[in-house]
């Protein structure tokens, strides 16, 4: 691998009968990612089940429950490389009934793979996929026409579904969206470029992975840093040695720029900025490092340092698009710890906006329950002010969590509107 | 202007430092599991990184089963003067005599299982309420579906159904009394990825792990290494041979490769050519297909 190549993430959504399985163990098999013992164990299991041949889906099993089900309940992380690209893979269920576990693993995909059988064409679920890739604003959408073998690799069941597609996301806030015809049961379109399809002239699936630009994913223009700890060796050499220990969430941050600390607004200049391996001259998204500043401010977990030019809002009312995660309904008018970076405060949902319906994507103003899966807009107060950014111009800054402190369970995740 | 992204190993780098800082302000008494293996030494190098200029701001613990290789211990010792950490140690041996757990008899017999009552003993012991482990989900299928911040009830159990989701980089360490957690900041790391930064960053190893000739015994299609805790089969040989080992547990179990690799740079070679998993020689994983879901239930590493 050469030293500049990028981690990609991508997720996939889908259900047992649209291929979703046979996809990743088509990629992975393809891009020669499977290892042989690997390889024995699903050749022993497919004939054990009496299938012709490698049933590739099966590289995809994983806790016992799953495998005698035959379904993906949890989110499974994948990985593989290729010479251009590292790439981790979020393989989530999609059914509606799993949309939390759709939601988790792409709040941190840079793309979306959305798979539409071709003898079907865009269903319901397709169009509740394409709403949560744009509800988490995954920066790239690649739908995937699959089953081509079976409408005999015709380009007008391919242009059907684009038309299809592309009616549904005009009301989505949705930027790159690509479509690529496959058969992942017979590799076509997948790693290797398929002949049977001349009229496609776009780029298989593996090589527009591995080529498309993501450097642009994260916000370069919004310098945040929340600070995680406080680092204060008391050794020699570093006697008064006070450093920021963080992930910077967004932007650049350069030596002697002029930052803020939110939320108290005291300023300073950035004196060093500090790693193992040595001092650095700049800093940016999403880097570790240690920050040292000139003046000698209070400050600790939870606080965010800023550019001084560009500050986000502290705000202690927020209007959020909720899903919640957890079995318990939300009790009117609870209390909840909210997480947002590394600040944590207490939280009320105020008011229930409205429901969406994830099928329909109708607006349901009546129905004011917050139930597992369902995605709502809520208003929340906090108890002290939190620095945020809009989601959709920061996918850090621009996230929450809800923690019930009866349970300590995680219960719904937000993005600030 | 210059590049502003990070190649994927320094965005590995920067994800598990972001992880071990998150442990260290959620947690009131977390330690690393050390064992000696590559991944336990490469969480303990980038605890280093996460806190520097401080020292490692808490203790690493060994989960000592008596069957070690000697230069594990070695490297050990070694590595924990370098650092200046405390060293907490869990033996299985003392759990044995204490009659908490009684030893498994027969050629095939192991002390892996025995390890995760050692491993709760300890953890309840010294209160620790996170254990930092170098587990990645790319080892097995149960690993898949790990969190980086993974709860264990008060028996020390994980529930793979019943998990916290985990969702951008918002983790929820929030536990009871009696409670832990275990964290894993080389989740997303592959085999391949561990070894390319432990080649770029020229990270010290046992040297278990570079080719070296050794006495061993071919069983179940690998090579034993002899040791004092070996029993020999009739038809079963010692031989000579020059070997490597992949990943290192108890000596009683570990099987090597015949290898020459001997470098860095040629173990990553080897390692990219593989064609089997690493945990393939590992007779704990082989028992069962979900062997290590279920010892992972019960609190395993």
């Amino acid at each position: 691998m050469l030293d500049n190549n990028q981690l990609l993430r991508f997720t996939t959504a889908g259900s047992v009968d649209d291929g979703k399985s046979t996809l990743i163990g088509r990629l992975l098999y393809d891009s020669k990612s499977i290892f042989e013992d690997q390889l024995h164990a699903i050749e022993n299991t497919s004939k054990k089940k009496g299938h012709n041949g490698v049933d590739l889906a099966l590289f995809t099993d994983g806790l016992k429950d799953e495998r005698e089900q035959g379904i993906t309940i949890d989110v499974a992380y994948r990985y593989f490389t290729t010479p251009k690209r590292k790439f981790i893979i979020a393989d989530t269920p999609g059914h509606i009934q799993y949309t939390r576990n759709m939601i988790t693993g792409a709040s941190t995909a840079n793309v979306a793979i959305i798979l539409v059988d071709a003898r079907h064409g865009v269903i319901e679920q397709t169009k509740r996929h394409a709403f949560i890739a744009s509800l988490l604003q995954i920066p790239h959408i690649i739908v995937c026409i699959n089953k081509m073998d079976l409408v005999d690799y015709s380009e007008e069941a391919y242009n059907k579904v684009i038309n299809q597609f592309e009616d549904i996301s005009s009301k989505m806030l949705v930027t790159d969206v690509r479509f690529i015809p496959i058969s992942a049961l017979e590799g076509d379109n997948v790693v290797n470029r398929s002949k049977k399809m001349d009229w496609y002239q776009g780029a298989p699936l593996l090589h527009t992975l591995e080529t498309m630009h993501i450097s642009s994913d994260i916000n370069k223009v919004d310098a945040r840093f929340p600070v995680q700890t406080v680092l204060r060796p008391q050794r020699e050499g570093f006697i008064d040695y006070r450093g920021y220990a963080g992930r910077v969430a967004s932007g650049v941050f350069r030596k002697g720029d002029e930052v803020t600390v939110m939320p108290s607004g005291f300023t300073s200049k950035i004196k060093t900025i500090d790693t193992l391996k040595g001092e650095l001259e700049e800093v940016y998204a999403p880097m570790s490092v240690s920050i040292t500043l000139e003046d000698d401010i209070d400050i600790s977990r939870g606080d965010m340092i800023v550019r001084s030019n560009n500050k986000p809002e502290p705000v202690q009312d927020i209007e959020v698009m909720l899903c919640w995660l957890h079995k318990n309904s939300a009790k009117p008018r609870a209390k909840y710890s909210i997480r947002h970076t590394s600040n944590e405060q207490k939280a009320m949902i105020k008011e229930v906006v409205y429901k969406i319906n994830i099928d329909s994507l109708d607006r349901n103003i009546e129905d004011k329950d917050l139930n597992m899966n369902d995605i709502s807009k809520v208003k929340i107060r906090t108890t002290k002010p939190l620095m945020v950014d809009s989601y959709r111009e920061n996918r850090t800054t621009g996230s929450i969590i809800l923690i019930d402190d009866a349970t300590n369970e995680t219960v719904a995740a937000g993005m600030i509107v | 202007m210059s590049k502003y992204y990070l190649n994927y190993l320094d965005e590995l780098e920067s994800e598990a430092i972001y992880i071990l800082r998150e442990v260290w302000a959620q947690f009131e008494n977390p330690v690393i599991l050390f064992s000696g293996g590559k991944d336990s030494i490469l969480v303990t190098h980038l605890a280093k990184k996460a806190f520097y200029p401080a020292k490692i701001p808490f203790p690493l613990m060994h989960v000592d089963t008596g069957h070690n290789f000697p230069e594990t211990i070695q490297f050990r010792d070694d590595i924990i003067e370098d650092i200046g950490a405390q060293l907490i140690v869990g033996s299985v041996q003392e759990s044995i005599n204490e009659g908490r757990v009684t030893e498994e008899k027969g050629k095939n017999a192991t002390r892996n299982a025995l390890q995760i009552t050692t491993l709760l003993d300890a953890i309840e012991s010294n209160k620790i309420d996170c254990a930092i482990g170098g587990g990645r989900r790319d080892e097995e299928k149960a690993r898949a579906k790990e969190r980086f911040f993974s709860h264990r009830d008060d028996f020390g159990q994980w529930d793979p159904k019943n998990q916290r989701p985990e969702l951008w980089n918002l983790f929820n360490g929030k536990h009871f009394e009696g409670e832990h957690f275990r964290a894993f900041p080389i989740s997303n790391w592959t085999e391949m990825d561990v070894w390319n930064y432990i080649k770029r960053e020229n990270i010290a190893i046992p040297s278990l792990y570079f080719a070296h000739e050794r006495e061993v015994v071919r069983r179940d299609g690998t090579w034993i290494p002899n040791s004092e805790f070996l029993i020999l089969e009739d038809h079963e040989e010692v031989v000579t041979k020059k070997i490597r080992f992949r990943t290192l547990g108890d000596i009683t179990i570990t099987g090597g490769d015949e290898s020459e690799a001997d470098t860095l740079q040629k173990i990553a070679d080897e390692v990219a050519g593989m064609r089997n998993t690493e945990r393939g020689n590992r007779s704990d994983d082989k028992r069962s297909e979900s062997a290590m879901e279920d010892r992972k239930r019960q609190g395993y590493f």
